[in-house]
């Protein structure tokens, strides 16, 4: 049964301390909202899983939420570092965070396991790299048809996904259409899948028959959360905000200058509304 | 300074991408990267090989922007792309299967026979000096594209003798020892590096790379100080020919739509 909650009874009711989270999308739709208020509720000792982190794994990294990171290309597109994952990774601050570093194709494919209900994925991942060295996940299997030697490595099984929509209905029903990235593996192989929606609507009508791609059983909680999205995109909705993504790095760059953000933008705001509000009247938007 | 236009009227930059281009034959099926892969990759679409299909790991195939995207899911690439599949459907059924023609990567850090590092530089893997992104799709698509063309900026940071760590496969011993154990990477891996000097290149999988092309106005002795190894050069050395004023006219148009973008603020 899928309820429709305030973005802050959603992360209350299914995101607890020490939980795997997989918080998805591929540069679109990226539930940078969500993010925030998992930092406003100072959750803590997350696995954070994504194939793509960017900005909203970075405030949540540097905000102290986060132990341990899966993850297969952190950075910020077109622009260069995430200052505050480097910061974690080399000087240990706020905390240690461990990582667990993927290829694209691997960690796609753990998700794709996850959903099927398998224990592991196994793909012509790895070759001659040193990934397997380093991280543990990876293990070698043999085909039983043609002895060729294949990589290996669990599936991701979070305990909640939380991605972001174009729309929903009442029930849950979900419409996303675009990049379609790797979420609706991440809410199939988790036990709780939260969605983040530009609208909720009565009725999804007319809608183009493969674009509904998660019924309304398959999630937990549809919170409508406008412009939820930012700075990424939602297609049909708004465009990619690529200043906002230059603006970031020397916010990010800085301990204090990152910290007075988050204090100002994030914390010091009761909801995303809030955070949008402010981000206006400053000239972000 | 590789981004200014000297006597020649045009960048060192320019030059790179453009030579990059020219490598691309119409029909071909490219897996792109962002940054000068994608420069150079819709380049060659919008001069000579107008039926390239270009596809970002984003899931856009046969994708045909208007300006160069700043990221590898612009919504651009969906708009003009012939379809968009998932992110798991792109790497098991297109790369993995055996779909894609050439893999066309950027790199931090390269060694003699291609190996790549995007993974940290200096340190332990534990507390890296610093750490890099990773390698998102290269490390498969290094292993699983017919072949590899490398495209980045020559100098002694990036050429490398020793990889702290190899994020994505390239061709020599390394991968000897790989099919040696039992994998079988499906393409023949790196062949070319194009460069802002010139153009290194390697009989596929055995021989470390050479130099064998250089730009205008540049020298094999530049081209060895700014690589890390004992930079062997061909016998008889090429010379690129320089742009033409259409590619710079096109390549041009193309990066203007990428800075409008990127300044954007709406």
């Amino acid at each position: 049964m899928t309820e429709i909650l305030s973005l802050r009874e959603a992360v209350a009711a299914f995101v607890k301390d020490g939980d795997t989270i997989a918080m998805e999308g591929f540069t679109h739709l990226i539930p940078h909202a969500a993010g925030h208020e998992v930092i406003r509720q100072e959750r803590s000792g997350l696995t954070l899983v994504r194939m793509t982190p960017d900005l909203i794994y970075d405030q949540m990294i540097g905000m102290g939420t986060a132990d341990r990171l899966i993850f297969s290309w952190g950075g910020n597109p077109g622009v260069g570092s995430l200052h505050r994952l480097r910061d974690a990774c080399e000087k240990s601050w706020p905390r240690q965070l461990d990582i667990v570093e993927h290829a694209h194709a691997a960690l796609a494919m753990a998700y794709e396991a996850g959903a099927a209900g398998l224990p592991l994925a196994i793909s012509r991942s790895y070759i001659g790299t040193d990934h397997e060295s380093v991280n543990p996940d990876i293990k070698r299997i043999e085909c039983p048809f043609t002895g060729e030697r294949l990589a290996a490595f669990p599936s991701i099984r979070p305990d909640v996904a939380v991605i972001h929509a174009q729309r929903a209905d009442r029930k849950g029903n979900v419409h996303l259409w675009g990049i379609l990235g790797v979420q609706k593996e991440a809410v199939l192989a988790s036990r709780y899948a939260i969605v983040t929606v530009e609208e909720v609507v009565d009725d999804l009508g007319d809608t183009a028959m493969n674009e509904t791609i998660l019924p309304g059983w398959t999630i937990n909680a549809v919170c409508e959360v406008p412009r939820g999205a930012h700075p990424s995109y939602a297609h049909g909705f708004y465009e990619r905000h690529n200043a906002f993504y230059t603006r970031w790095d020397p916010i990010a760059r800085d301990r204090k200058a990152f910290l007075n953000w988050m204090e100002e933008y994030v914390l010091s705001c009761a909801t995303f509304a809030d955070t949008w509000n402010k981000l206006e009247a400053d000239g972000y938007v | 300074m590789s981004d200014a236009v000297g006597d020649l009227g045009y960048t060192q930059d320019e030059m790179m991408t453009v030579a990059a281009s020219r490598l691309l034959t119409d029909g071909m099926v490219i897996f792109v990267g962002i940054g000068l892969p994608s420069a150079a990759a819709n380049l060659a679409r919008l001069t000579h090989a107008p039926e390239i299909a270009l596809i970002y790991e984003s899931g856009t195939i046969a994708t045909r922007p208007n300006a160069l995207p700043l990221s590898i899911g612009d919504g651009e690439l969906a708009e003009t792309a012939r379809t968009v599949v998932s992110v798991p459907e792109m790497f098991r059924y297109w790369l993995q299967g055996g779909r894609i023609d050439v893999g066309f990567l950027g790199a931090a850090q390269i060694d003699k026979y291609g190996n790549i590092n995007t993974s940290y530089i200096g340190g332990t893997y534990q507390t890296p000096k610093v750490r890099l992104p990773g390698g998102g799709g290269a490390p498969e698509i290094a292993t699983q594209a017919g072949e590899i063309f490398v495209i980045m900026r020559q100098s002694p940071r990036g050429f490398v003798n020793r990889l702290d760590f190899v994020t994505s496969l390239g061709g020599g011993p390394r991968r000897e020892e790989a099919r040696a154990k039992g994998h079988m990477p499906t393409g023949k891996g790196p062949s070319t590096i194009i460069t802002d000097l010139g153009v290194l290149k390697t009989n596929l999988n055995t021989d470390e790379f050479i130099l064998t092309d250089l730009h205008q106005g540049c020298s094999a002795e530049q081209a060895k100080r700014a690589t890390g190894w004992d930079l062997k050069v061909a016998e008889q050395v090429g010379q690129t020919e320089p742009p033409s004023v259409h590619e710079l006219s096109v390549l041009r148009a193309l990066t203007d739509g990428t800075a409008k973008a990127r300044d954007d603020n709406a």
